[in-house]
């Protein structure tokens, strides 16, 4: 482990582990954008009030959540290879297959946070006279941020670790596939674990950072009470179901 | 300006209601009453389409109201007031009042907040013009929402149990607001309320409902001193004590 000559030839072989880094940064990258896009249209599609949209979103989000990803991105690169695709790099398989995973994830992330903002705020904007798309954008996107950015954090960090997938399917370019290439490489495996440190390190360098900005966030959001205001109701007005919430939040005191 | 034919609402198996032809003049201070469940509410959300009528016709200043017109109409011709305020948490008061003129009507922001700050001055808030709704107490919140609706200068304003929600200290000053409204002539009020005294003062008409139905109609005066139908009655010797 404190082996000088082991380190100095991670040192002397640094280029790969740069190299790796940069490419799952950019895979990840455009996999988040990808994962965005899909997201945000899946997530608009599941609070839409048309039935056939939502059906679309649920059986995509359950399919894509339902099976690992690694088989899903091994399906992508095999399939698209033998369709005799040519020059679709690993690369370009680990941002769409990251893409589609992730976009399912984001998707339910965006859809909570839509579904959190009360029907009572798009009912005002309706009523004042904007439309279904301002309405979202005016009134309803804005609440949702503050509710969705922690987990959209973790999203991230996931995506980022979930490059790893790509050592199997077209594999060779990404971090986790160049410093196993390190780890059991001719002349270089005698530094197997001090590679698979660095990896490790570079991994975790990466994404605590994220994950802190996350738990931070999450903190502030707790403490500052986003409660919608109470409104007071008419006793035959309250479902049994309130019922039960009210008395459990005052601990069955009441 | 208003004009109702022979709407009909469900939900599910459930029609909450059943028939309703209704006739709002323009200028007119039109109250609806009725028991909980009866349809009151179902009804005055038909009228700006956030409810859309399983069959009927709804018209707004003869337009013929439908859901791709609904932003338009609402637009031009009418705001409203709801039960639970429905201010916006992320914008100041001000903000509040100003964005829908500002992006829908094209005022540009200064000539909005002067428009703003006036109508807070009017529901006597001004001083509450940068701080965020949800600091504020009930009965100043629906306050501002009635300025919010004012701000958008349309000559209709729907109110759907404006005091409903508040605790009763707090139901005297927004009703005072509404009072003061009732004596502009081009206004039209339709109210949804239980506040029997308020209705007695304000209303020009007044429709009871019941059942998904308009049960009886009237003037005040006819209402609280003469009302013909058994319903109507057992209604109002249940409310006013």
């Amino acid at each position: 482990m404190f082996d000088a000559e082991k380190w100095s030839l991670v040192w002397t072989h640094r280029q790969t582990f740069i190299d790796g880094t940069i490419s799952t940064l950019l895979m990840a990258l455009f996999g988040l954008i990808l994962a965005l896009v899909i997201g945000i249209v899946i997530g608009f599609m599941a609070t839409s009030h048309k039935k056939a949209l939502r059906a679309i979103a649920r059986v995509y989000v359950e399919i894509i959540q339902n099976t690992p990803v690694m088989l899903q991105a091994l399906f992508l690169f095999y399939a698209v290879t033998f369709a005799g695709v040519n020059g679709f790099s690993p690369l370009m398989c680990g941002i769409i297959a990251l893409g589609i995973y992730h976009g399912a994830y984001i998707s339910e992330v965006i859809r909570m946070g839509i579904q959190s903002v009360p029907k009572g705020q798009s009912e005002a904007a309706y009523s004042q006279g904007f439309g279904q798309i301002a309405t979202m954008f005016y009134i309803v996107l804005p609440q949702t941020f503050k509710i969705i950015l922690p987990p959209m954090v973790n999203q991230v960090v996931n995506l980022i670790k979930n490059t790893s997938c790509m050592f199997l399917a077209g594999g060779a370019v990404d971090l986790i596939s160049r410093t196993n290439a390190f780890a059991v490489g001719e002349g270089t495996g005698s530094a197997a674990g001090q590679g698979y440190i660095i990896g490790g390190v570079i991994f975790f360098i990466i994404c605590f950072p994220l994950s802190m900005i996350a738990s931070h966030w999450e903190k502030k959001l707790k403490q500052k009470d986003i409660q919608p205001v109470k409104v007071r109701k008419k006793p035959d007005d309250i479902t049994d179901a309130e019922l039960e919430e009210i008395i459990r939040e005052k601990g069955g005191e009441h | 300006m208003i004009r109702l034919e022979d709407v009909h609402k469900s939900f599910g198996d459930l029609e909450v209601l059943k028939g309703i032809n209704l006739h709002v003049k323009e200028g007119e201070k039109l109250v609806i009453i009725g028991p909980s469940g009866s349809g009151k509410s179902t009804l005055i959300r038909c009228m700006n389409y956030l409810e859309e009528p399983t069959s009927g016709k709804v018209y707004i200043h003869n337009h013929l109201m439908s859901r791709k017109r609904r932003a338009f109409i609402n637009k031009i011709h009418s705001s409203m007031v709801f039960q639970q305020f429905n201010l916006y948490p992320h914008m100041t008061v001000l903000d509040n009042l100003t964005l829908a003129p500002m992006k829908l009507k094209k005022v540009p922001r200064k000539e909005a907040e002067e428009l703003g700050m006036m109508y807070l001055k009017r529901v006597g808030l001004e001083e509450k013009a940068h701080v965020y709704p949800t600091t504020l107490s009930g009965g100043q919140q629906q306050r501002i929402a009635i300025a919010r609706a004012l701000t958008m200068q349309n000559r209709v304003i729907f109110f759907d149990e404006p005091t409903s929600a508040l605790d009763p200290e707090m139901v005297q000053e927004v009703l005072d607001v509404m009072v003061e409204l009732s004596h502009e002539k081009n206004f039209t009020m339709v109210i949804v309320t239980h506040e029997m005294g308020f209705a007695r003062e304000v209303a020009d008409r007044i429709v009871f409902v019941d059942g998904g139905q308009i049960i009886e109609e009237g003037t005040p005066e006819h209402f609280f001193t003469n009302p013909t139908n058994e319903r109507t009655k057992a209604f109002l010797s249940k409310i006013i004590r």
